[in-house]
């Protein structure tokens, strides 16, 4: 045998040693006397902000839910957060899911993108450990007869038919003034998708689609864009892209002075306080559909100076992290226990309402929350309005906004 | 490159062979299980990209041109077209091969050696790319999800393991290949064009259809590896399987294992997704995890230039220099 | 097709290609001369950008004039980076400073990310939102001064290269490395030297950028592709290439888009990369191999 031969075979039996340590259940973690949550965000890679931020909020979460005296029908056993990083990529989120339940997860929540999301719960589908998505707006993610997936926010089959809603009647109470709108989306899935959707349902409320003009990401110049938008002369501009492109692609239209009814975004990925402090000419009176609380809650206004006073901002990410930690503790206190079945079927039987979002009551069909829905918001000069629906309005629409000067 | 002179004998492919087969069974945890699963994918790939950029010298960046052909070529054929998802194997090696075909056709036939060949390669790759994600019968933007049946006809393994002793399948017949590229006489004429094109044909290669050759086999393998990809994850879009990503990392695995020996792309994929999955229980600190790998990349490379099948033969040496 | 719309599509893609020949001259640079395919361009670049936004946001130093700061602080990063790191670990193999700069753009883009956080900057000043009418549009008047800036700062590079003593040698140690070091010319440091410059002109082309773009840690994805075509389209080492292939694959995105869409259109920079590089790899001003 030859020496290359030896030398293999003594690393492989080497290797192996060390994986035997790996592999062995607990030997990573200590034993504890807690709940294990495994959060699975994009915290690197492309996505890492909205990673960062969805961690962020389970994490508050987990420590308010121990601060409050743990899960007190199991005897205050207290939530413990397991982390992973999905590293923007499917594969990884799938990897993440079972170093995590190695680890002894109870649960997962995550994924931020719908194609991590789809991967990672299929993975978790096989040890039927409850997997609750916070942000992740693709229908396909709850429509795969997974027993395991629970998603508390709308989807975006929900947000378009909502938006299409809100726009018809921002726009009757406007006079109709829109007739006309150009979508604009990035090419991935959650842009056609959304896009897609809108087109279809535009009609309806008397506004014809006049094009529809998909973008790569990244982009790096939308002056043709704003170009062709102004040669259509729509009346309104329907944006679904993420932040990137969305600041540059509203920067634009606004430098080009291109004259609109308003800027409407389905599920934004850059509407937020950062715009408006960033670019508060460009995002006044721009109008976004989205995951938002109730502004006229006590609690979101009190989480919201929280999380402001870390030096982080009060995006949705937070705040869906936040409600699926919530919706799963309060299944803890119904279930008494943590046993992955019992955990399921106290989220299929969940009525949750003890949150600060525009939902009703919670009502899981399919895992699907049919209580989730999101809202219309508008950005001021220095703040950002619910302005629909009514009842969770902080203050009416501006609409159509005024004429550039 | 490397040029090992000493050919691995059957004792050590047939030992390793039967540690892979009994891998699952002793560490049956589905973690560990799904941790082999992931690193016999990257050293199959690996070993796909070592075929044409180790062994042949032809160092492509975007090899995942042919990883995403196969995938979409199979999953589109199954989900449009109700083809058996098994033939979906053969079908992503013919879809491979084709662009494998395309692709050393056009870039051979130009001349282009070195780094050019390398940043072609990467075009193509984005050119397809955006041409899938146009076009509405690969479901476009929207990606394609391949519904979860579990079954053997299915191509769906109800347990990992399923997919393991797959991959370990697909992983020997592309040591088989490389093992046959050490010995043939194809092989030698690869190893004579990557030395020196010119000798090479002098000596009578025919060296632009070797290429050609080489990228065909190549490609079809590659191809195989994103149909198997599609069917372990069960949804692709083109930023997955058309990413730069993928291309990167078949060549790491490769080159940090070893290009051009038979077992490096195995030691390389083995060590990045043993690293990756280390690294990853330090995410407290986002990015913390990729700085800790981009720098053991960085030692990696500087200090083992030929990778790390280098360092087991100098340490070989040396244990022979001291008698053992 | 309208030809108003023709027009301003040309304006936009020549102003858009400026700003690509900013990004694309160090690179051009760096390979003309290194022979390496410097994958960390892009990271570097991101750096550059956090730089000057920190100076603005932390100092109040308005980005025209923190070039004044960046261009030498990028250009002792550069030269730093390749006596320290980047010569030593090379070995002269091309797959393996490939595979180093490699590394080195994770490692910067995941420190950056470590300690600027995921989230996307961008800044707001004075003259970030003024425009110029230029014939039948509305152009940015920062894109009209990156353009201008490009092109003086190409002309610059291309006259210090022909008409210097280390232009000269930099020339000899790109057209053939043994016979400069016979000559006596201290290869090592002219390396050092073009690394420093190659990094010098992403300092000067993130000040020009910030104002009309945005900075994140994954930025650097955003334009190395883009960089390289031009590269490669111009000949490598060439900064008349540098300028004539950014104009040229600013028109082709920009017509690209127009006719094939904001998604399709995308392809008419990979396919010109092709055709490029299997009819004319020396590029349009590159030296003949």
């Amino acid at each position: 045998m030859t020496t290359d031969a030896k030398l293999t075979r003594r690393l492989i039996l080497q290797a192996g040693a060390a994986s035997a340590a790996l592999g062995s259940p607990g030997l990573l973690w200590a034993q504890s006397n807690s709940i294990k949550i495994g959060l699975i965000h994009p915290v690197s890679g492309g996505l890492a902000y909205s990673g960062g931020q969805g961690r962020l909020g389970c994490q508050m979460a987990i420590d308010a839910v121990n601060a409050a005296g743990g899960i007190k029908s199991m005897g205050g056993v207290k939530l413990e957060a397991a982390l992973g990083d999905s590293q923007s990529r499917p594969e990884i989120g799938v990897a993440e899911v079972e170093r995590l339940h190695q680890a002894g997860v109870s649960a997962y929540i995550g994924c931020f993108a719908s194609a991590i999301a789809l991967a990672a719960t299929q993975a978790a589908a096989k040890y039927n450990t409850p997997f609750l998505i916070d942000v992740g707006v693709s229908d396909l993610i709850v429509s795969r007869g997974l027993k395991n997936v629970f998603r508390l926010a709308p989807g975006f089959g929900k947000c378009a038919d909502d938006a299409i809603i809100a726009l018809g009647e921002v726009n009757k109470a406007a006079g109709s003034v829109v007739k006309t709108a150009v979508l604009v989306h990035e090419e991935s899935e959650f842009g056609t998708g959304t896009a897609k959707l809108l087109a279809g349902k535009l009609p309806s409320i008397n506004v014809q689609v006049a094009e529809v003009i998909k973008h790569a990401n990244p982009t790096r110049d939308f002056s043709n864009v704003a170009l062709r938008i102004k040669g259509i002369k729509p009346d309104l501009v329907i944006m679904s892209n993420y932040q990137n492109e969305y600041v540059l692609l509203a920067r634009t239209l606004h430098q080009q002075k291109v004259e609109l009814a308003g800027m409407f975004s389905v599920l934004g990925g850059g509407f937020n306080y950062k715009l408006v402090k960033e670019q508060p000419q460009v995002a006044q009176y721009m109008m976004d559909f989205n995951h938002w609380f109730n502004p006229r809650d006590p609690k979101a206004i009190e989480l919201k100076k929280k999380v402001e006073a870390t030096g982080n901002l009060f995006t949705f990410e937070v705040y869906c992290g936040w409600n699926s930690v919530m919706v799963y503790a309060d299944a803890l206190e119904r279930a008494k226990s943590a046993d992955k079945d019992k955990a399921i079927a106290a989220l299929e039987s969940s009525r949750w309402s003890n949150h600060f979002m525009p939902y009703g009551e919670t009502k899981f069909v399919n895992g699907q929350n049919e209580g989730g829905r999101a809202a219309l918001l508008q950005a001021t000069a220095t703040d950002i309005d619910v302005v629909w629906p009514n009842q969770f309005a902080s203050a009416k629409p501006i609409f159509p906004r005024p004429k550039l000067g | 490159m490397n040029d090992n002179t000493r050919s691995i004998g059957w004792p050590l492919h047939l030992s390793l062979l039967t540690l892979a087969v009994m891998f699952p069974f002793v560490f049956s945890s589905p973690f560990i299980v799904n941790f082999g699963v992931l690193a016999l994918f990257y050293a199959f790939i690996g070993q796909s990209w070592n075929i044409s950029g180790g062994f042949a010298g032809q160092l492509s960046f975007g090899h995942v041109v042919f990883f995403g052909a196969g995938a979409y070529a199979s999953t589109v054929l199954q989900l449009r077209y109700g083809m058996n998802p098994w033939l979906g194997l053969p079908a992503s090696a013919v879809a491979g091969a084709i662009v494998g075909w395309i692709i050393g056709f056009l870039s051979f036939r130009a001349g282009l050696k070195g780094s050019y060949f390398a940043l072609i390669t990467l075009a193509f790759a984005e050119v397809l790319r955006i041409l899938v994600n146009s076009v509405g019968f690969t479901g476009g933007g929207l990606g394609l999800l391949i519904p979860a049946k579990p079954s053997m006809a299915n191509f769906q393994f109800a347990e990992r393991i399923g997919f393991y002793f797959l991959i370990l399948a697909l992983t020997v017949i592309s040591v088989a290949v490389a093992v046959w590229l050490r010995r043939s006489r194809f092989g030698a004429q690869l190893a004579a064009i990557r030395e020196n094109e010119d000798a090479a044909r002098a000596l009578g290669i025919n060296v632009f259809r070797e290429k050609v050759k080489v990228m065909v086999l190549s490609g079809a393998m590659c191809g195989v590896g994103g149909c198997f990809f599609a069917q372990y994850f069960l949804y692709i879009d083109t930023t997955i399987v058309f990413g730069v990503d993928k291309s990167v990392e078949m060549l790491l695995v490769s080159m940090i294992g070893g290009a051009g020996t038979v077992y490096g792309p195995l030691i390389g994929a083995l060590l990045l997704a043993g690293v990756g999955d280390l690294t990853r229980v330090l995410t407290d600190v986002q990015g913390l995890s990729l700085v800790l790998y981009g720098t053991l990349l960085v030692i990696i490379i500087a200090f083992l230039p030929n990778g790390l099948i280098d360092l087991f033969k100098r340490i070989g040496q040396r244990f022979k220099q001291r008698g053992a | 097709m309208d030809l108003t719309i023709l027009g301003a599509a040309t304006i936009n893609g020549l102003l858009i290609g400026g700003i690509y020949t900013l990004v694309a001259s160090g690179l051009t640079l760096i390979y003309g001369v290194l022979h390496i395919i410097n994958f960390a361009h892009g990271s570097m670049l991101m750096l550059a950008m956090f730089g000057v936004y920190y100076l603005l946001t932390i100092f109040g130093i308005d980005p025209y004039m923190s070039l004044l700061i960046m261009v030498p602080a990028m250009y002792l990063l550069g030269f730093l980076l390749y006596k320290l790191l980047i010569g030593r670990m090379a070995h002269g193999k091309d797959e393996n400073i490939l595979l180093i700069t490699l590394g080195l753009s994770i490692l910067i883009e995941n420190l950056a990310l470590m300690f600027f956080k995921g989230n996307t900057r961008t800044i707001s000043v004075s003259y970030s939102d003024m425009m110029v009418e230029v014939g039948p549009t509305l152009v940015s008047l920062p894109k009209i001064i990156s353009f201008g800036a490009a092109m003086a700062l190409c002309a610059a590079l291309g006259l210090f290269i022909q008409h210097t003593d280390t232009g000269r040698a930099i020339r000899a140690v790109a057209k053939e490395r043994v016979g400069a070091r016979l000559v006596g010319i201290n290869v090592d440091r002219i390396f050092a030297i073009s690394y420093g410059m190659g990094l010098a002109t992403l300092g000067a082309a993130a000040c020009l950028l910030m104002p009309i773009f945005y900075v994140s840690p994954t930025t650097g994805h955003v334009f190395v592709m883009v960089a390289f075509t031009i590269v490669v389209l111009g000949g490598m080492g060439s900064f008349l290439g540098a300028v004539v292939g950014g104009l040229i694959v600013g028109l082709t995105e920009s017509f690209g888009g127009l006719f094939l869409g904001e998604s399709l259109g995308q392809i008419g920079i990979s396919l010109i990369f092709i055709l490029i590089l299997l009819f004319r790899p020396s590029g349009l001003f590159g030296a003949k191999r």
